[in-house]
């Protein structure tokens, strides 16, 4: 597949791209920055007859994904996409599509939420969303972005799964930003994931109740059954990427490991953040012998704990990039919560550090990045009782 | 459209029930009748998405259900919108040969008074403004019942409710009930019709007619509440008879605009009949009942005059 026709696409376009050559049915969804340019392509797709599916111009995104519910209940390969104050207004239905078990793709592109009313970049968006049962990823390049949507549709509609999926990328930073992608056509797209119900649907002839009551003699015994479906969820993605890599030649991980190793340290980050992290370690860490590296997070539900683990417990001191702030908690950023709570069940010593930094699309520059690093090596022979209790508020005036 | 249809008996309704006994709803529950007979209008080939409310709650616990129908609840506020998503989605497959194009599927949503006038609203608009081919049906308890009696927005002027409770300074509800038929009709919808659970074939060829027609169509259903309204299980059917006797409610249709009174009142009863069989009322004074009178013999009016003749009469004592 080497050497095919790459376009200069926006994270958004990519997606929207990626959304054709799934041949979805429906399109159900609510304009919000920078979300938008993403349904904004899709329309044009399906007003140029490029792509047959309905679009419902929905009148909030509380109905965006309820529609998305009916239409994947009704046996609709289904789309949406949000961001911030949109996801906020979902969030009730979100955990009524996981629970429900219906294989929902939607794209997020991650933006600070209000107040103060904020349309730039950081996570804690797609952070509110951790708990709501669907699978979650996050790209950190617009053709990883494109392929995303493609596993999503693999992995949520796999019989074992059936679980909604989330593909986010950073409002703007890539949401906006032109990157070269390879674009996947629609007829290798529906090899990779045909079109086929392995769901229940709503059908007169063979008629189902969805959604009942269940009384605490029941309840328990579906969030039980969730609970598994997120683990398969794991196995399935770690299929579906392998398959992915032999039809398309590229290849992910739930975590990218970038210099690891024969690394000391190294940075924990999701998204875009990870690629200035990058540069800094190759122009700036690597150069002055500080064996740094880092440790992108892709998948972020199911948490892929042990992978994380195996390579955090060789290292000297570690520090954890978070965009998102859980306020009152006893951790700080959420993904430090993550990290943290896996090193103590995987019986972890290494010192691990957390930084919140980038809130509300400030931008994470490499001064930034080198306060981070030179906390971080302040932890070297130090133990994880010596790690300061409150995270490091990065490029922030205090 | 002015061809008079066939009216239908009794004995043109099917004998088949496709709405199984043994739910959990209340003894004299009117939803009860409503569904019992709605589900028969529609036929097998429906899909029915429920709000969260009374009917949905008591019919689907969990392993049971009462639905030989498809049947979808997602939450509260947006049958409405579930509802446009499953209609999108049987277009959709349609036209893609997903599914045969000539299958009959007719989407239905079902909801509350809560559930459709209050925080249901802003997704019935959107239904409606889009078009969509779904039958919209509001059963009208006059309340929030599935939690406790609560008021809506469709409690009607003076109605003892648990949070317009009867006091020192209140007197129950002091707002008049919202116009839900109005504010339908704003998004100019092909067909829009009241029925009455004590008129039941008037109810029947309302519901397969709005489900005939292409595009969004809703029909506004009076339903008591035997716990609710504080009225005796046995009276359901004579307290709905009582309310169209009595003006209170009106059976009408519109369709393409043109309004029909479906079952006139040449002599209207008192509302004071209407209102003494239910404890809900029961605080009323003469002159506030006076007063109700008075509100509903101004709605008979505008009615007469939108029909343009007197097919509401006036009260004969």
């Amino acid at each position: 597949m080497a050497g095919k026709k790459k376009l200069p696409l926006s994270g958004n376009t990519a997606i929207a791209y990626a959304v054709k050559a799934a041949d979805v049915d429906v399109i159900s969804a609510y304009p919000i920055t920078p979300q938008t340019t993403i349904v904004e392509k899709l329309t044009e797709f399906v007003a140029n007859g490029e792509l047959d599916a309905e679009v419902i111009h929905v009148e909030s995104e509380h109905s965006a994904l309820s529609a998305a519910v009916g239409a994947s209940a009704a046996g609709a390969r289904v789309f949406t996409a949000s961001s911030s104050q949109g996801i906020a207004l979902m969030y009730e239905i979100m955990f009524i599509a996981s629970s429900m078990r219906l294989p929902i793709v939607m794209a997020m592109a991650t933006r600070a939420l209000s107040a103060p009313i904020n349309i730039w970049n950081d996570h804690s968006d797609f952070m509110a969303a951790s708990d709501t049962g669907w699978v979650m990823m996050m790209a950190h390049t617009n053709q990883e972005a494109h392929d995303d949507i493609i596993l999503a549709y693999k992995i949520a509609e796999h019989p074992d799964v059936l679980l909604p999926v989330i593909t986010a990328i950073d409002g703007y930073f890539m949401s906006h930003t032109i990157e070269p992608v390879e674009p996947i056509e629609r007829e290798e797209a529906l090899k990779f994931i045909p079109k086929k119900v392995t769901w229940s649907v709503l059908d007169p002839d063979n008629p189902v109740t969805m959604g009942p009551l269940g009384t605490p003699e029941w309840y328990y015994e579906f969030k039980r059954q969730q609970h598994e479906a997120m683990k398969k969820a794991r196995e399935v993605f770690d299929e579906a990427t392998k398959e992915f890599e032999k039809v398309f030649g590229r290849r992910y991980e739930p975590v990218e490991y970038f210099m690891m190793d024969d690394a000391e340290y190294a940075l924990v980050a999701m998204g875009s953040v990870a690629g200035n992290v990058k540069a800094y370690i190759v122009k700036e860490a690597r150069k002055r012998g500080i064996k740094l590296g880092l440790i992108r997070v892709k998948l972020f539900r199911p948490f892929p704990a042990e992978e994380i683990m195996e390579v955090i417990s060789n290292l000297k001191a570690v520090g954890v990039i978070d965009r998102a702030l859980a306020f009152g908690s006893s951790y700080g950023g959420p993904l430090y919560g993550d990290i943290l709570s896996a090193a103590y069940t995987r019986g972890v010593d290494t010192p691990i550090v957390n930084f919140v930094a980038g809130l509300g699309g400030r931008p994470v520059t490499f001064r930034d990045i080198k306060a981070m690093v030179d906390a971080t090596l302040a932890l070297d022979g130090k133990t994880r009782k010596d790690v300061p209790k409150e995270p490091y508020f990065i490029g922030v005036r205090e | 459209m002015s061809t008079k249809p066939k009216i239908p008996t009794i004995w043109d309704i099917p004998r088949e029930e496709l709405f199984a006994p043994g739910h959990r709803m209340c003894q004299g529950c009117g939803a009860a009748i409503l569904m019992r007979h709605i589900t028969k209008a529609l036929g097998k080939d429906a899909i029915i998405v429920e709000a969260t409310g009374c009917v949905e709650v008591t019919t689907t616990v969990y392993p049971q259900t009462a639905w030989k129908h498809p049947w979808l609840h997602i939450a509260f506020e947006n049958a409405a919108a579930g509802a446009s998503g499953v209609e999108a989605a049987i277009k959709a497959m349609k036209r893609k040969g997903v599914i045969p194009k000539d299958k009959k599927v007719k989407v239905v949503a079902i909801g509350g008074d809560g559930g459709t006038f209050d925080i249901g609203l802003q997704a019935l608009s959107g239904m409606l403004e889009r078009r969509h081919n779904v039958l919209y049906i509001v059963y009208d308890n006059e309340a929030y019942m599935n939690t406790g009696i609560q008021r809506s927005g469709a409690t009607p002027y003076k109605a003892w409710t648990t949070t317009t409770p009867v006091g020192k300074v209140w007197r129950g509800e002091w707002r008049p009930k919202k116009d839900i038929m109005g504010i339908v009709l704003a998004h100019r919808v092909p067909y829009a019709a009241t029925v009455n659970p004590a008129y039941i074939t008037d109810l029947y060829m309302k519901v397969r007619k709005a489900v005939e027609i292409e595009g969004p169509t809703f029909i506004h259903a009076f339903s008591p509440c035997t716990p609710g309204w504080r009225i005796d299980p046995a009276l359901t059917v004579t307290v709905s008879r009582l309310a169209v006797q009595t003006g209170v409610w009106i059976n009408y249709e519109v369709e393409n605009g043109e309004f029909r009174v479906t079952t006139p009142v040449p002599k209207r009863k008192p509302v004071k009949e209407y209102l003494r069989l239910q404890g809900r009322f029961r605080h009323l004074t003469e002159e506030e009942i006076a007063e109700i009178q008075r509100m509903v013999d101004e709605e008979v009016e505008r009615i007469n005059k939108l029909v343009g003749k007197t097919v509401i009469g006036p009260v004969v004592e």
